[in-house]
């Protein structure tokens, strides 16, 4: 790799921090001014959560070139073990933030485990055939979590896998001052709410560490061979399955991390939030923001997770402009004519700037 | 006895996501693309075969009719507006693209109909007792299995026997090719979304006569099974639609009855994934070979 691409990379990747740095300082300065009203930061958590999903789920479809419509289920796995961790440890460590961080550590190792455990079968396969494997795990791992009955007490957790809905809660037989966690299809009910705005701000700095480094190292290079051509790349001796697995275990561990942090920042959460629609949510900000492009995950997840409440106002019909909105965005930026005009715009550009800078 | 009430359940639930696959693989295999605006198709077929029986007052098949025009002009002005100017773009973008329109046609129907659940009215009602009365059949399943087989056979032998069928082969194999050919590839795509959706309209009524609540999301669920449908018989293949739907809905069925009730999706599901491993390319789908 030559040196000035090298340097480019580099400062494009310094931005993206710089950016996010900037961001978290202003919004925590209007934060603790009082600018910002109770609805607003609400939403802090949950745009952090989304954004590590969306930056996660870039590294599946953009990086690695493959289509997973299943994300949702890595961030349910992390958010049910984080919520689990953190409710049963509540005694053994006090403080909040240490507990948020553990939790947040077992949501990733949890989802990484059933990452590699659904890539096996998975990565077999290609292009829609695997996009519906993805949505058909995502699926399983929804209903699976919606039998689960979770409780703890002085002896330790207490687990019931309810297969045909007729135990409930009663049936865990906790002693006294136990609590339970997870009640089935109501999902984690009674959690104490600890996620933070500064902690969704280190997730996000971690999380563009690990990718950012992920994508400019040797094995980053190697997943983006096996994406642009995987027969040409399996013939230079790059070990397709390898790679395409640790792009697919350390986008699902991101995602656990983040459930991990959206599963504590609401005292009652379902497993059926995690479906089929939230993963497609994820999606469309990674495509709108631009495959393989992180800073514009970033930025999509922003614009698109405040539009649908700045639309509020519109109430029945914010869903309905979020929908055209969509349907034009793509028509526009794939539209050719409008390609082109951009592309000898910028050619237009460069060429002018090349002529000043000779000229001078 | 039970059993065999479960397999007629399973059978006819099966038909109705037979129909559906059959749509929605004549869509992939021609335009290549995962159309999953088609499970909203069919909930628009059953609203406005509602409307058409409960505030026209017209008869039932005339309901299905106006149904089926309805959800034709509506698949060709999707796929005019939507995907036609998409057909050079990446296969992500025309996804959601798919999307877009899928979330388009829920809320808008959200908008007019409301999010209140409609009382469906079965398009036939009554039914068949067997064997002094043990078993019995309901007249909507006879009905929905018999235009199953009926939409089958009819649908190979057009695109077996027909110039059009024959034009829709060419373009699904090869569309520049096919193009050379004077094969005008817009039209037969554009007749492709016609049928698929004349379909959908169809299954929306059979579905909702099956489980008589109508909503805006009624069709989303089942949609996302009958892609799955086509993808177990091998996606493209007529045939193989039709067994992946059947299939399908027999393995819903016996799972709900005999193992869970919660886990019935997650069961559907796991049959797809081993069906994929052993035959990535589904039951009755053609191996491609990959070039270099």
């Amino acid at each position: 790799m030559n040196m000035k691409r090298y340097l480019k990379d580099a400062r494009s990747d310094l931005l993206t921090y710089a950016g996010v740095i900037i961001a978290f300082i202003i919004i925590s300065t209007l934060k603790s001014h009082g600018a910002l009203n109770r609805s607003q930061s609400g939403l802090l958590v949950p745009i952090c959560c989304y954004i590590v999903m969306a930056v996660s789920l870039n590294l599946t479809v953009g990086i690695l070139g493959d289509l997973s419509l299943g994300h949702a289920g890595f961030m349910s796995v992390g958010a049910f073990s984080g919520v689990v961790t953190a409710m049963s440890l509540m005694n053994v460590i006090p403080s909040a933030p240490a507990r948020l961080a553990l939790a947040m550590l077992v949501g990733a190792v949890c989802a990484a485990i059933v990452g590699f455990l659904v890539g096996i079968p998975v990565l077999r396969l290609n292009g829609d055939y695997l996009a519906i494997v993805t949505l058909a795990f995502g699926e399983i791992i929804k209903e699976l979590i919606t039998c689960l009955i979770v409780g703890v007490d002085s002896e330790g957790l207490h687990v019931i896998f309810n297969v045909n809905g007729s135990k409930t809660a009663n049936d865990l037989t906790l002693l006294d001052g136990g609590r339970i966690i997870i009640k089935g299809a109501q999902g984690a009910t009674g959690t104490k709410t600890i996620a933070t705005f500064s902690a969704g701000f280190v997730l996000i700095m971690i999380t563009l560490v690990i990718v950012q480094n992920l994508i400019r190292s040797r094995h980053g290079r190697a997943i983006m061979a096996v994406r642009d051509n995987r027969i040409a790349a399996d013939s230079v001796g790059i070990p397709v399955t390898k790679y395409k697995m640790m792009a697919f275990v350390t986008s699902a561990s991101l995602a656990g991390a983040a459930g991990a942090l959206f599963g504590l920042n609401y005292s009652n959460l379902a497993a059926a939030k995690f479906d089929f629609n939230t993963s497609i949510l994820v999606l469309v900000f990674v495509v709108l923001g631009g495959l393989g492009n992180i800073w514009g995950s970033i930025i999509a997840t922003v614009i698109l997770y405040i539009l649908p409440e700045a639309l509020r106002g519109f109430a029945n019909y914010r869903m309905l402009i979020y929908a055209i909105v969509l349907i034009v965005v793509m028509l526009t930026t794939n539209n050719p004519v409008l390609k082109n005009y951009i592309a000898s715009l910028r050619s237009k550009f460069s060429k002018d700037s090349e002529k000043e800078a000779s000229a001078s | 006895m039970k059993f065999l009430a479960y397999l007629v359940s399973g059978i006819s639930l099966g038909s109705i996501y037979a129909i559906i696959a059959l749509g929605y693989t004549m869509v992939y295999g021609i335009a290549k693309m995962l159309n999953f605006a088609h499970g909203d198709v069919i909930m628009v077929g059953g609203y406005i075969s509602f409307l058409a029986a409960t505030n026209l007052g017209l008869p039932v098949l005339l309901s299905v009719l106006v149904a089926m025009v309805f959800c034709t002009v509506l698949g060709i002005v999707i796929e005019g507006l939507a995907y036609r100017p998409l057909r050079s773009a990446p296969s992500l973008a025309v996804l959601i693209t798919a999307i877009g329109v899928s979330y388009f046609l829920q809320n808008a129907a959200l908008l007019i109909f409301g999010a209140n659940p409609k009382a469906y009215t079965p398009v036939v009602s009554g039914t068949l007792k067997l064997f002094d009365g043990q078993l019995s059949i309901s007249y909507v399943s006879i009905v929905t299995v018999i235009c199953c087989i009926v939409i089958m056979l009819a649908l190979t032998a057009f695109t077996g026997k027909t110039r059009m069928g024959k034009a829709m082969r060419a373009c699904s194999e090869d569309k520049g090719a096919a193009q050379l050919m004077g094969i005008n590839v817009n039209r037969t795509i554009s007749l492709t979304f016609a049928i698929g959706s004349a379909l959908a309209a169809v299954a929306g009524a059979l579905l909702c006569s099956f489980s008589p609540t109508l909503m805006p999301t009624t069709g989303s669920m089942p949609g996302i099974k009958a892609f799955t449908a086509a993808v177990f018989g091998g996606i493209g293949s007529i045939p193989g639609a039709f067994i992946g739907g059947i299939l399908l809905g027999v393995i819903e069925a016996l799972g709900r009855a005999y193992i869970s009730t919660q886990l019935s999706n997650s069961i559907v599901f796991a049959v797809l994934i081993i069906i994929l491993l052993v035959r990535p390319a589904g039951l009755l789908g053609k191996r491609t070979q990959e070039k270099v």
